[in-house]
């Protein structure tokens, strides 16, 4: 039979996401794809799966869930409040969700994007060879309430697991690399940018988000006559009044406004997960710098699922703990002396 | 002369992480938009093993490569080694192009600002229709959503800026004009350009094993066609377009 997971309650932003869908650029149609990317390969090592296979996106909060039948399940992204039956269960971390229960997954907590990922992938239809919705596109859909999604075959029973995930859900400081039209501003506009503090605007989505300046907005010298011009997700592109804004995963993929560099795409994780006013700066790197550290990086998550652990239950989560046997061997007392008797 | 390849055309530069934009002009003319089209298939054909994409855009190329296993300044060599065979900007259009023919709607609601975009041609309102349903326009580039065509030149007198204010909501398959362009919508969309007909020909069709209706190269032509025609149109997914090969 086939195996389902019901979207009994679902938060305002819940997609099916993976890697996305390449190849379609020179036909005006982004990747899209999962914004955190990174969230992706953290489930897969959880689950012990192929990072390929499609999860849910939630955006803001999560929703409630329940399955057909037994089903491993995994949470990673930006740490919700989760519960299974009313017990409280890890984030970062991989659960059993048994057929009649309920997952209930709710707000941020930091962060913006949380994912859920089910043993087996979520098994829905391809379009264009992925299951990613691109909204703006009109691809697939936002879940709602009562949506079910099919679920894969899972051959593995390994649940109870643990990974440290990469720090990403309370804005920083994010690598940047000149790009095609960085010559468009003054030195002094580049300094000035790497020297402000951004705070991510409340206008944000999957496209990109706003951000703003402490100060001044930035002047190019090209002005509006720029021809449009190839834009991908990772490029900070200024508006006309010296706004910019850092492109995402369902971006469109010409821009008309100039580009002052483009994010790193190890570091645009932490872009998409910063949060309403959370605090961005950029860091310029040469290029030679960047293919150094998405080198690293590349290692670093080809063996993520070596840094899976067992976890370590919290007493405070278990929800029946005075029925368990917590002393075991305890005695009358008289043990010695009947030992030595 | 700007149709010749020399020291300052074309241009290689990074784009982002992982791309390079190869461009032949700064401003839209038609040889550099002939050289970007010829540069990309020669690009395809090429088959360098690091390529994980191509694309083009007005008068550039996009390419896309895994810089991990092949790094900038090789595979700047490489482009640099492939613009240095021929001189792109009289290269010919792509092969296998089409005119495409289609029903538009010029008046009331479907066209809302035709009136204030002919006037900022010069012409009556009368006229405009006259110069757009029968200016034979090519697709310059698919870009910005999924399908959707950059159309020209018009004649001189459609040089007029795009909108400073964006239209809230323009519909899918209204067709838009600025700058000696067209553009037609394949989804709903805000935009700056003048809303000045409508048709119902879907540029987009992800279900179906055919999900893009253009190609640049392909020409259009927007037929004036009445609302009762136009209202026969709606369910046939090429909204009463007609296609023909012209080369």
């Amino acid at each position: 039979m086939n195996r389902t997971l019901t979207v009994l309650r679902a938060g305002p932003a819940m997609s099916v996401q993976d890697q996305g869908r390449a190849g379609y650029l020179a036909f005006g149609l982004s990747r899209s794809g999962a914004v955190d990317g990174l969230a992706l390969l953290e489930g897969a090592a959880l689950l012990g799966q192929d990072p390929r296979l499609a999860a849910l996106e939630m955006g803001g909060m999560g929703g409630e869930f329940a399955v057909s039948e037994t089903t491993r399940v995994a949470l990673t992204g930006a740490p919700m409040r989760a519960s299974i039956d009313g017990v409280n269960i890890q984030w970062n971390a991989s659960h059993l969700l048994e057929a009649g229960q309920r997952l209930s997954i709710g707000a941020a907590t930091s962060g913006s994007y949380g994912y859920l990922h089910l043993g087996g992938g979520i098994n829905g239809a391809e379009v264009l060879g992925a299951q990613s919705a691109h909204l703006a596109a009109g691809i697939g859909k936002m879940l709602g309430d009562g949506d079910t999604v099919s679920i894969g075959p899972d051959t593995q029973t390994l649940t109870g697991q643990k990974i440290a995930a990469e720090p990403r859900f309370d804005g920083g400081t994010v690598r940047i690399v000149p790009s095609l039209q960085t010559e468009f501003f003054a030195r002094s506009e580049i300094a000035r940018f790497e020297a402000t503090s951004f705070k991510r605007d409340t206008r944000g989505n999957r496209m990109g988000v706003r951000i703003i300046p402490d100060g001044d907005g930035f002047k190019t010298e090209a002005g509006l006559s720029v021809l449009s011009e190839v834009i991908v997700p990772g490029d900070v592109q200024v508006t006309g009044d010296g706004t910019p804004f850092v492109l995402l995963s369902e971006c469109q993929t010409t821009g008309g406004y100039p580009r002052i560099g483009s994010v790193l795409p190890m570091d645009l994780p932490c872009v998409a997960q910063a949060r309403a006013g959370a605090t961005l700066q950029f860091q310029f790197v040469t290029l030679q710098e960047a293919v150094a550290l998405e080198r690293r990086e590349a290692v670093r998550r080809k063996t993520l699922r070596g840094s899976v652990q067992p976890m370590i239950r919290n007493p405070h989560d278990i929800a029946d703990l005075l029925s368990y046997q917590l002393i075991s061997g305890a005695t009358a007392g008289d043990d010695l002396e009947r030992d030595i008797s | 002369m700007k149709n010749m390849q020399t020291a300052t055309w074309p241009k290689v530069k990074t784009a982002g992480f992982d791309g390079f934009l190869i461009s032949f002009g700064d401003q839209l003319n038609e040889p550099a938009n002939r050289a970007a089209l010829a540069f990309r298939d020669a690009l395809e054909r090429a088959g360098l093993a690091a390529v994980q994409e191509t694309s083009t855009s007005l008068v550039s190329t996009y390419l896309r490569f895994d810089p991990l296993a092949f790094d900038h300044e090789a595979m700047r060599g490489e482009l640099t080694a492939l613009l240095a065979e021929r001189n792109w900007f009289d290269a010919d259009l792509p092969k296998g192009r089409k005119l495409w023919r289609v029903p538009t709607v010029y008046e009331g609601d479907f066209a809302p600002q035709l009136d204030e975009a002919a006037q900022a041609a010069g012409l009556t309102t009368a006229e405009a229709i006259a110069s757009i349903s029968t200016s034979r326009v090519r697709v310059q580039t698919i870009g910005f959503a999924p399908g959707m065509p950059y159309l020209g030149a018009l004649p001189e007198v459609w040089n007029i800026p795009r909108q400073t204010a964006l239209n809230a909501q323009t519909p899918a398959g209204g067709l838009c004009v600025a700058i000696r362009q067209l553009v037609l919508f394949p989804v709903a969309t805000p935009t700056g350009w003048r809303h000045i007909g409508q048709t119902a020909f879907r540029l987009f069709r992800p279900e179906t094993d055919a999900p893009f209706a253009l190609r640049p190269g392909d020409e259009v032509v927007f037929e004036q066609t009445t609302p009762e025609a136009f209202a026969k149109m709606q369910n046939d997914p090429d909204g009463g377009a007609v296609s023909e090969v012209i080369a």
